[in-house]
């Protein structure tokens, strides 16, 4: 809208003359938040209540986790960012995140690079390929896995895929391993790949549905737009529904890496956990923040606690990298986003 | 370059529902034909029956034929995106691609045609914007985002963008309709420039503006309610202002109805 116009600053009464029932200072500073009357003065007050919390809650956590965290970690004998090792009992205790950074970080990653492309995929078809009677029953099924717990997906995991991976696993040995990333010692396959591979069914039905509500919303006239230039069905999809959809797809694929990076009964189950660091994806062993802190937790004493809520803060602080990187990323292109056109 | 559009019996529904009925027409090379008449008439379906973007929308379809020179867009066999690639289209909101800059959205359809060459693609985006009186208002600023431009200005990049992969004809859906009077002009403007090379076709609200641009007027009218739209009349424009063959058409213009 033109700043200039002068139809638009409606609210502007500086050189209008001083009336009697002039509203003193207090009363027009409430006028211009919108609360004069008492359903907005509550109205205000709660969602205001509600951010405040939020940040209240958000700053208690992270006390929390520092406190119990600075407990453990002033005892630690062990350099916590860079030792292999989780010895707590020792005395003095040893013990060190890199395993855990690196298991986490990396099961992530592979979920992601397997999940995200198959969602978008998905998702373009609910909304630009299949017929509505199609896309209404597939969208539902998706839902579905959405709701399915993920004790019940590390079950699963564990029985039926696990010993299904045997293979991929040797297929990838044979053709890939001299990489040293997809060679395989023949060990059970409970290991990063496989995780990794639970991970991505875990994480597709949210990034799916994410990314479906956000291509639904993609403006008819940009599609006719293009349509219009004589683009194919896939032109269109590549000139006028990526594009649009861009930050919500990446606003998705965080959606999916938060529950990735902080799924623990899954990878729990999933993973024979060890404390060595294995290059290769396809050897059992390695582990994630949340498997490690849950496999932990119940048996610990108290400064085995605190050792792991030391952890659990690395994860949170890893957590917050990643959302403040997406932003940026979304923000980086916000006016090419289409969200003021 | 330009060619003659020749549209016979053509009938156009949305599902079951028949929109326009049996409506022929021939469309001159080189000459601005207006479409009017009341709103819901079926003129906007009309067009877009032209180019075959009728059929875009879920449950349309067309029957009948509409000759492009001496080949039926209807035909057996003809792909409607490479109809759409002769056939270029502006609609009623200016909608350029959000997330392309200005020389991206003129480029847009060249880049489908399959030229990439950066220095040709420059030669015609520039041909392009100034065909559509924009070159001196954006040539400093091509790489910012066309959605940052003024109404009447993206109307005028989404015009550029249509004529850079020169089609054979040009239509518009009541492009100056989300417009102040003075981009309003300026398209009027530009399509009495751009009749030189295409064949236009302008869907208008606005009768002053059908009197104002276009050679060829045809009248729209619905035959009651419930009833599909049909062509009441088409004639040359000063005709129709002056002088129309139908009652109804006269009524319309003088603001009788509608």
């Amino acid at each position: 809208m033109d700043p200039m116009d002068p139809m638009d600053t409606p609210t502007q009464t500086a050189d209008a003359p001083p009336r009697t029932l002039r509203p003193s200072p207090a009363e027009q500073k409430r006028a211009a938040r919108g609360a004069t009357r008492p359903g907005d003065r509550i109205f205000l007050g709660l969602s205001r209540g509600s951010g405040i919390l939020l940040l209240v809650i958000m700053a208690a956590i992270a006390v929390f986790l520092t406190y119990r965290a600075a407990l453990a970690l002033s005892k630690d004998d062990a350099n916590f960012l860079t030792a292999f090792e989780w010895n707590t009992g020792l005395v003095p205790p040893k013990f060190g995140i890199a395993v855990l950074a690196f298991g986490t970080v990396v099961s992530s990653i592979i979920a992601m690079v397997i999940a995200v492309p198959i969602a978008v995929a998905i998702a373009l078809f609910l909304t630009h390929y299949a017929p509505r009677r199609l896309s209404g029953p597939i969208a539902y099924v998706i839902d579905l896995l959405a709701a399915v717990p993920s004790i019940v997906y590390g079950l699963w995991g564990a029985l039926i895929l696990v010993p299904h991976m045997n293979g991929l696993f040797g297929w990838l040995d044979d053709y890939l391993g001299w990489t040293g990333v997809f060679s395989w010692d023949q060990g059970p396959p409970r290991s990063m790949l496989t995780v990794g591979v639970l991970l991505a069914i875990m994480i597709l039905p949210i990034i799916t549905n994410v990314s479906r509500e956000v291509f639904r919303q993609v403006p008819r006239t940009h599609e006719e737009a293009a349509l219009a230039l004589g683009a194919t069905r896939w032109e269109v999809v590549r000139m006028a529904v990526l594009p649009f959809g861009r930050s919500g797809v990446i606003s998705a694929s965080m959606l999916g890496l938060g529950r990735a990076l902080g799924e623990t009964m899954a990878v729990a189950t999933v993973l024979s956990p060890d404390f060595d660091l294995h290059a290769s994806l396809l050897n059992s062993g390695g582990g994630t923040f949340a498997q490690n802190i849950a496999s932990k937790f119940s048996e610990a004493t108290e400064f085995g606690r605190d050792a792991l809520i030391a952890s659990g803060l690395v994860l949170f602080v890893i957590t917050l990298l990643v959302n403040g990187a997406a932003r940026a990323i979304i923000a980086r292109r916000k006016e090419y986003s289409g969200a003021h056109a | 370059m330009a060619k003659r559009i020749d549209v016979s019996g053509l009938t156009a529904y949305y599902g079951s529902h028949k929109a326009i009925e049996d409506i022929s027409m021939t469309i001159e090379p080189r000459t601005v034909t207006a479409f009017i008449g009341p709103s819901g008439c079926g003129k906007s379906t009309f067009l877009r029956t032209l180019n075959r973007m009728h059929e875009v929308t879920p449950g349309g379809r067309v029957e009948g034929k509409v000759l492009l020179d001496d080949e039926d867009l209807y035909g057996a066999g003809v792909d409607p995106v490479s109809v759409r690639r002769e056939i270029g289209m502006v609609f009623q909101r200016p909608n350029p691609f959000p997330t392309m800059s200005i020389f991206d959205n003129v480029a847009a359809g060249l880049r489908l045609n399959g030229m990439h060459k950066k220095s040709e693609l420059q030669d015609v985006v520039e041909k392009s914007l100034r065909g559509a009186n924009l070159w001196n208002e954006v040539k400093d600023r091509l790489n910012k985002p066309g959605a940052g431009l003024s109404g009447g200005q993206q109307q005028r990049l989404c015009i550029a963008r249509a004529i850079a992969v020169e089609p054979k004809v040009l239509l518009m859906d009541e492009p100056c309709s989300a417009l102040d009077p003075i981009s309003t002009l300026a398209i009027e403007d530009l399509i009495g420039e751009l009749k030189e090379r295409f064949t236009i076709v302008i869907v208008t609200h606005n009768m002053q503006q059908a009197a104002r641009v276009s050679d060829r007027t045809a009248f729209f009218n619905l035959a009651g309610v419930g009833q599909p739209g049909r062509l009441v009349e088409i004639d040359d424009t000063e005709r129709i202002f002056s002088n129309p063959s139908v009652q109804a058409t006269e009524d319309y213009i003088s603001g009788r109805f509608g």
